[in-house]
């Protein structure tokens, strides 16, 4: 077992070059681009639960045979409903909420996948892109959101999350849910601009909404915002989630692959030029 | 050398190597064993599983369900799995940087069970993903997710299975009376040591990483920012304790192997690893609670989470630890063994604690896997053990060298 120094110091080179070139850390969006981020804001007092997005929804994803019970149990989003629309019991009595992706400014998913099929896409929607995913559900495990759904049943599974129906909106259309949203509760729009018309709704009608935009630092911010009449936490949403973004968690870590690929292979070098010195002068003795 | 390596030797000299390889496949052992009759329907039930598996898809055979995708075939055989074959890199680690020539017996069946890990463990996860046949985007380099901690992993996981063949390649060279071959491994191996132990290192603390984003999922008593640590401490004493283990069994199943300085070494060996087995433990139990004070998780205590806490950490870290202390006192290798299996325990519950248990430890319904998932968990550690089998029985690995390889080294 041996091997001479210049040698090792080459290969060594090349290794720790192959393994820290191209691992920027995850894409921090600044300021700048997160005002151009597209959304769409969702206000609880207007909507009915009429459950019309969720047909519009189903319908804009090519799942024809959708059909709701009459009066709908508590849901989750699942691999064939990419929306629901839940009635909560709250400190107001009813009111209701709209689940989906919440499209963050700086996604977990985007971070956590390892084939970039999870994507966060220059307008604000983050999408999963079939050629790319190999179905290891990371993502899954990722989101803070609980939104990336597996189709467990087939045998070339997907990764079901609402897109921000990205197909309408590269044809210059708006997601299927805000497009039909008969009483208006859902607005599509620059992020910036949805945050100063929610501060001048709270603004003009205080009584009528908490004080708080869901949304515009949760998770380090989101592209789908909330208003509601009663405390997020009384709709099921996790007000205790941090407001940093959620890569930054594993970025010390990541950040530090590449000084520990480079620097204990010296280390370990060293110990063994150290300690096959002292072996010998042991067997001399 | 013993009388077992020499028809090899002869054999090999023949020249065709498909000829040497086929006749090198018969069976070397009795066929009806026990273990035999034990594993053979367990691995043709488990192929026929996996086939269904394919055919209809992960919901036909398992348990996992939209708040919990990762079950037992990740959270067991890969998670717990890359834990237990974490002996190798610590083993090449004390022999060939420190140079702690005493360990060099246990070496190479060391190295070979680490490889045969983590061969079967990447199957493993092969049948867990959806669409197994994307991977290759992983590798080929189209579709690189860079600041994924699981893509880190992966690559790290992979070129450090190139490290760990290139280690134990030459035991085949020997095997194949390849002296050539033999001469170019030995020559660059010091650097597959070296990547590898880094490369472990770091993959062993990645599969921590791995869950740092499931911040909101994981109960706070095991979710804290110090996983990547704690895992990669846990993995030198999980690693140990296996390499105890499963130097105890073989010891027992390969004796032929073995000549009579092997059976005067293995002691000594054995308390080495003792010692080095409960100070690793005192680091990771220090480290436990440090995150415990600093985090001020007194008030999750008083749970039913908070109890299987203290029966994790207590009952399978402090308790071993000081068993192996003891042990290592008053030289009692029957308590060595007890301790390294009620650590591998600990181990097993810990990653599976992380990964599934406390895993949405607050979720409406709990994973349980079927038992389809556990017979082809079965299944994956039988067809490894019996290819471990198949090579300790013809290569040099608990054996000598033969004489031509001896001065390599």
């Amino acid at each position: 077992m041996s091997i001479s120094r210049r040698g090792f110091f080459k290969a060594m080179g090349a290794t720790a070059v192959a393994l820290s070139v191209g691992k920027p850390m995850a894409a921090e969006a600044s300021l700048q681009t997160e005002n151009e981020l597209y959304g769409v804001l969702y206000d609880g007092t207007k909507c009915v639960a009429c459950h019309g997005c969720e047909y519009d929804c189903a319908e804009a994803h090519g799942f024809t045979d959708f059909d709701l019970p009459k009066n709908p149990p508590f849901r989750k989003t699942d691999d064939k409903h990419r929306t629901v629309v839940n009635l909560y019991q709250t400190s107001k009595g009813e009111v209701p909420r709209k689940i989906q992706c919440m499209h963050c400014n700086q996604p977990a998913c985007d971070a956590a996948c390892l084939t970039q099929a999870m994507h966060k896409t220059e307008g604000g929607p983050v999408i999963w892109r079939e050629d790319k995913c190999m179905g290891c559900r990371y993502c899954m495990i990722s989101c803070p959101f609980d939104i990336p759904k597996f189709e467990y049943e087939s045998t070339n599974p997907r990764i079901v999350k609402c897109d921000m129906c990205i197909d309408r909106i590269n044809e210059g259309e708006i997601p299927a849910c805000a497009y039909n949203c008969p009483e208006e509760a859902l607005l599509y729009g620059k992020r910036s601009d949805l945050i100063k018309e929610a501060r001048k709704r709270i603004h003009d009608n205080p009584e009528q909404y908490v004080d708080h935009i869901y949304g515009e630092h949760e998770a380090g911010g989101t592209s789908w915002l909330y208003l509601s009449s009663v405390p997020f936490d009384e709709l099921g949403l996790n007000t205790k989630i941090q407001h940093t973004s959620y890569p930054g968690l594993t970025k010390g870590f990541i950040s530090s692959i590449a000084p520990v690929d480079i620097l204990l292979p010296a280390v370990l070098l060293g110990i063994y030029e150290a300690t096959k010195l002292n072996a010998k002068t042991e067997e001399e003795i | 050398m013993n009388t077992l390596s020499q028809p090899i030797e002869t054999k090999a000299k023949q020249g065709n190597f498909f000829t040497f390889l086929l006749a090198e496949m018969k069976p070397k052992g009795p066929i009806f064993s026990p273990f035999n009759i034990i594993s053979f329907p367990i691995m043709m039930l488990g192929l026929v599983i996996i086939f269904l598996r394919f055919k209809n898809g992960i919901g036909s055979v398992t348990n996992l369900s939209q708040d919990v995708p990762w079950g037992l075939w990740i959270g067991f055989d890969v998670v717990t799995g890359v834990a237990f074959a974490g002996g190798a890199y610590i083993l090449v680690f004390m022999v060939n940087i420190l140079n702690l020539k005493k360990y060099k017996p246990i070496l190479r069946i060391t190295v070979l069970n680490g490889f045969l890990a983590y061969l079967f463990y990447s199957a493993a996860l092969l049948l867990d993903l959806g669409r197994p046949l994307n991977v290759i985007n992983v590798v080929i380099g189209n579709n690189y997710g860079v600041s994924s901690v699981l893509f880190l992993v992966g690559w790290h996981f992979l070129l450090y299975m190139l490290a760990l063949l290139i280690e134990f390649s030459p035991a085949i060279a020997e095997w194949m009376n390849a002296r050539k071959l033999h001469r170019f491994i030995s020559a660059i191996s010091m650097g597959a040591v070296i990547f590898g132990i880094t490369l472990s290192v770091l993959h062993q603390s990645g599969i921590g990483a791995l869950f740092l984003m499931a911040k909101d999922k994981i109960h706070p008593l095991w979710y804290n920012s110090y996983m990547p640590i704690l895992f990669v401490v846990s993995s030198v004493f999980a690693g140990i304790s296996m390499i105890i283990l499963e130097g105890s069994i073989s010891r027992k199943v390969f004796s032929d192997q073995l000549d009579e300085s092997d059976h005067h070494s293995h002691d000594n060996i054995m308390l080495g690893l003792a010692k080095i087995c409960s100070l690793g433990m005192f680091a990771y139990f220090s480290l436990l609670v440090l995150v415990f004070i600093h985090q001020k998780n007194w008030q999750y205590i008083a749970s039913p989470m908070g109890s299987w806490y203290l029966v994790e950490v207590i009952g399978f870290v402090v308790v071993p630890m000081l068993m192996f202390f003891l042990s290592y006192r008053y030289h009692s290798l029957t308590w060595i063994k007890i301790a390294s299996v009620i650590t591998l325990l600990g181990i097993m519950l810990n990653r599976m604690n992380i990964s599934i248990i406390a895993f949405r430890w607050d979720a409406a319904v709990r994973y349980v896997p079927t038992w389809q998932e556990a017979i082809v968990t079965l299944t994956i550690i039988f067809i490894e053990l019996w290819v471990l089998r198949w090579i300790v029985r013809r290569m040099p690995v608990l054996r000598a060298s033969p004489e031509w390889a001896r001065g390599s080294h």
